[in-house]
């Protein structure tokens, strides 16, 4: 199966959807619960700190499983290291995305950097599916260099708009259809 | 008609309030109306997501996005914070407040700080901000340099408020009242910042150290501290993007060339996680210890370990801030692990650990009666219980990727944290001290009670799910959507909007028929009773 960010964000929300319906039954639970008499006197310690423990290695390993199940996290910290097989240089200026070319043509597979700068205001980077599903995203911050590598998974024909609020006219910044990832 | 006037059964007399009440009771009334503020804008953003609304341009709607959390934070949340805590902490160190004058004037300025911001954004359609942050270079050719002034002068107002409330909390804590015996400071700083709670773990139970302030003081004192730093960054920055107007308006762009963008970002990130990782997070845990031990007038299950969580979560909000630039690919890899991920995974534990600890102190005084407080309360732990792994979810590398600046952080993080979590926390402590700040005035309707928090609860839960939704399938904030993209879950989001309208509506008429018109134009006279005491002699707190 090809994992693109449309899977991590539908297992996401099957995780989240799931935990929210169990958090509101115990705490639906313990409000009934809490109003009856109980047994015993309180909560006993080794409770509270398997509790602890629980909430400790969830924390840490919910990063682990991340770093080694999304495709894009060890790519995209290892980024400096990894010869990309195409770069897009894009500028953004006065709320205009200025491209190298009128489409971006890429391969499915191929290692693509894209490579922003902007010469005024903090603008975002975003790469959206024709259904407006987002496939990643970044900042475009004045002064350095804002560089992403993708490897696209499904071929189409993707959008980029600015995803980053830059007063009402960044609202407008948008070109459609203008990625073609190819087989 | 009766009740309209003079309130329920004519129990509320203004004229019997110490100057201490009618100075928490007018930063009630500050903070309820700003909520209605953020309310209706709010309500105004919700209908504009689902169709753009031709009469108000682009231009006006992005004032509104702009004012909205700036008047839901500081007008009203900080009025009902600043105003329950500067009467609790004299309430419990059992010592006068160290100056009334300072109180009424936090409110004062909390008030008319937030006004001369908003006024400034609706009128001059002043709108660069995304949330609360300012971004460098400032931007001239969309946005007045008057106009932005002026929201600065408003922004800067209503830090000198929060200076006069720090001022105030660490002065209280600290002074000798006249008559009483000399009060040892450096003990009690030890205590009201956690240094006696964390060295008390390590010590035998014989050897202990005493606790000087109770619990919920150290957590106010402990949140103040994040507080003072922050107040101290939303200055600054607010001279800095003056200096860059008044360059501007002397014909001089000072552009990208002045500041670093990139470090100005991270400066003013680590800022402004000390209100939403740091005071925010403080603040409610204290506030839910206090309640949980009000309700069940119990001891606090496992103290000390609540008082050690809540100096590391003071040491986790300095260092958390990281978490907002994951999608910055000039920041260094270190910072975004360590700081952004590893560090944020924190506030999961110590989040965690005063939701249990709030859990198994009501749980140690079963049978409990379901009281206002006791539901609104619960209501507050299962909105931080929902928005808190929200948050942990996006504060990750890989998920960062496809979670940031869209509806996902604004809705099932945000609003459910406030709306829901700290609101509805918030109100819980107004059902406790109603009776004590209006010296035993009745509330009108318990069915109006009971219709505030179910709209409330279902209303916030429920609109932070449909946004959430809608983030996870793209859908940014701070946008305009012109083609129904998304109308579907903003049309669900806007009928969960409407419940929390109609919660707020019971809540507003109630606590209007309780008190009466009468006697809430009263509050805001002079205190006929010039006592010091918090209540009056004769009324048992």
């Amino acid at each position: 199966m090809v994992i693109d960010s449309k899977v991590v964000l539908n297992g996401q929300t099957i995780a989240y959807t799931l935990y929210c319906l169990a958090i509101i039954l115990v705490m639906g639970w313990f409000g009934f619960k809490i109003t009856r008499t109980g047994k015993g006197s309180g909560v006993k310690d080794a409770l509270f700190y398997s509790f602890v423990g629980f909430l400790v290695v969830l924390g840490v390993s919910l990063h682990i499983v991340t770093y080694h199940t999304i495709p894009w996290t060890k790519m995209d910290l290892n980024r400096q290291q990894i010869n990309a097989d195409k770069v897009f240089k894009i500028v953004m200026e006065k709320h205009q995305i200025i491209l190298p070319s009128d489409t971006l043509r890429v391969k499915l597979g191929e290692k693509v950097l894209f490579d922003v700068t902007t010469n005024d205001l903090t603008y975002g980077f975003g790469v959206f599916r024709q259904d407006n599903t987002m496939v990643m995203q970044m900042q475009v911050v004045p002064g350095h260099r804002n560089d992403i590598l993708w490897k696209f998974e499904t071929p189409g024909l993707y959008t980029i708009r600015s995803t980053e609020y830059s007063g009402p006219a960044g609202a407008n910044m948008i070109m459609k259809d203008v990625i073609k990832v190819e087989q | 008609m009766k009740t309209l006037f003079y309130g329920e059964q004519g129990l509320f007399k203004p004229s019997s309030l110490t100057p201490m009440q009618k100075m928490v009771l007018r930063f009630v009334v500050v903070g309820l109306v700003y909520y209605l503020f953020a309310l209706i804008e709010g309500m105004i953003m919700r209908i504009y997501q689902v169709s753009p609304v031709p009469a108000i341009p682009p231009h006006q709607y992005f004032a509104i996005l702009t004012a909205h959390p700036l008047v839901g934070i500081f007008g009203s949340t900080y009025s009902l914070v600043c105003g329950a805590f500067l009467f609790l902490v004299p309430y419990l160190m059992k010592k006068p407040l160290w100056s009334l004058k300072l109180a009424n004037w936090t409110w004062i300025c909390i008030a008319a700080g937030t006004f001369t911001f908003w006024t400034a954004g609706f009128l001059t359609h002043y709108a660069p901000l995304y949330t609360l942050y300012w971004p460098l270079p400032a931007d001239f050719s969309q946005f007045s340099v008057w106009g932005g002034t002026f929201f600065i002068l408003g922004i800067a107002i209503v830090m000198l408020g929060t200076l006069f409330f720090i001022i105030n909390v660490f002065a209280t804590l600290l002074y000798t009242p006249e008559g009483w015996e000399k009060q040892p400071k450096g003990k009690i700083m030890a205590s009201a910042i956690g240094y006696d709670g964390l060295i008390n773990l390590f010590k035998k139970k014989e050897k202990q150290h005493e606790h000087l302030v109770s619990l919920p003081v150290a957590a106010i004192a402990r949140g103040t501290v994040d507080m003072a730093f922050n107040t101290g960054i939303i200055l600054f920055t607010g001279v800095l993007i003056l200096i860059y107007m008044i360059a501007e308006i002397l014909g001089y762009s000072l552009k990208t060339t002045v500041i670093d963008a990139l470090l100005y970002k991270n400066w003013f990130w680590w800022g402004l996680d000390l209100i939403a990782d740091g005071l925010v997070l403080i603040f409610v845990a204290g506030t839910w210890y206090l309640l949980a031990t009000l309700i069940t007038g119990k001891k606090l299950y496992m103290e000390n370990i609540a008082r050690a969580a809540l100096l590391v979560e003071l040491v986790v909000s300095w260092t958390v801030w990281s978490h907002h630039l994951l999608s910055d690919q000039a920041q260094p890899g270190i910072l975004k692990v360590v700081s952004g991920e590893m560090v944020t995974a924190f506030e999961l534990i110590t989040q965690g650990l005063a939701f249990f600890i709030t859990l198994a102190t009501l749980w140690s005084a079963r049978p409990l009666k379901m009281t206002n407080e006791l539901k609104f309360l619960l209501g507050g732990l299962l909105g931080f219980a929902l928005a808190v792994p929200a948050g942990i979810m996006q504060a990750d590398v890989g998920l960062n990727r496809i979670l940031h600046n869209t509806q996902w952080v604004v809705g099932p993080h945000v609003h459910v944290a406030v709306l829901v979590g700290l609101t509805m926390t918030l109100y819980s402590a107004i059902y406790v001290l109603f009776p004590v700040v209006t010296n035993g005035a009745k509330i009108y309707s318990q069915k109006l009670v009971n219709v505030h928090f179910w709209c409330h609860l279902i209303g916030g839960i429920g609109m932070g799910a449909f946004m959430g939704m809608a983030g996870l399938k793209g859908m940014l904030r701070r946008t305009i959507y012109y083609h129904g993209e998304y109308s579907l879950y903003m049309i669900l989001a806007a009928l969960a909007g409407i419940l929390l309208v109609i919660g707020f509506l019971a809540f507003f008429y109630n606590i209007l028929m309780s008190l009466g018109i009468k006697g809430i134009i009263g509050i805001f006279s002079p205190a006929e009773n010039k006592t010091k005491d918090l209540v009056p002699q004769n009324t048992a707190v």
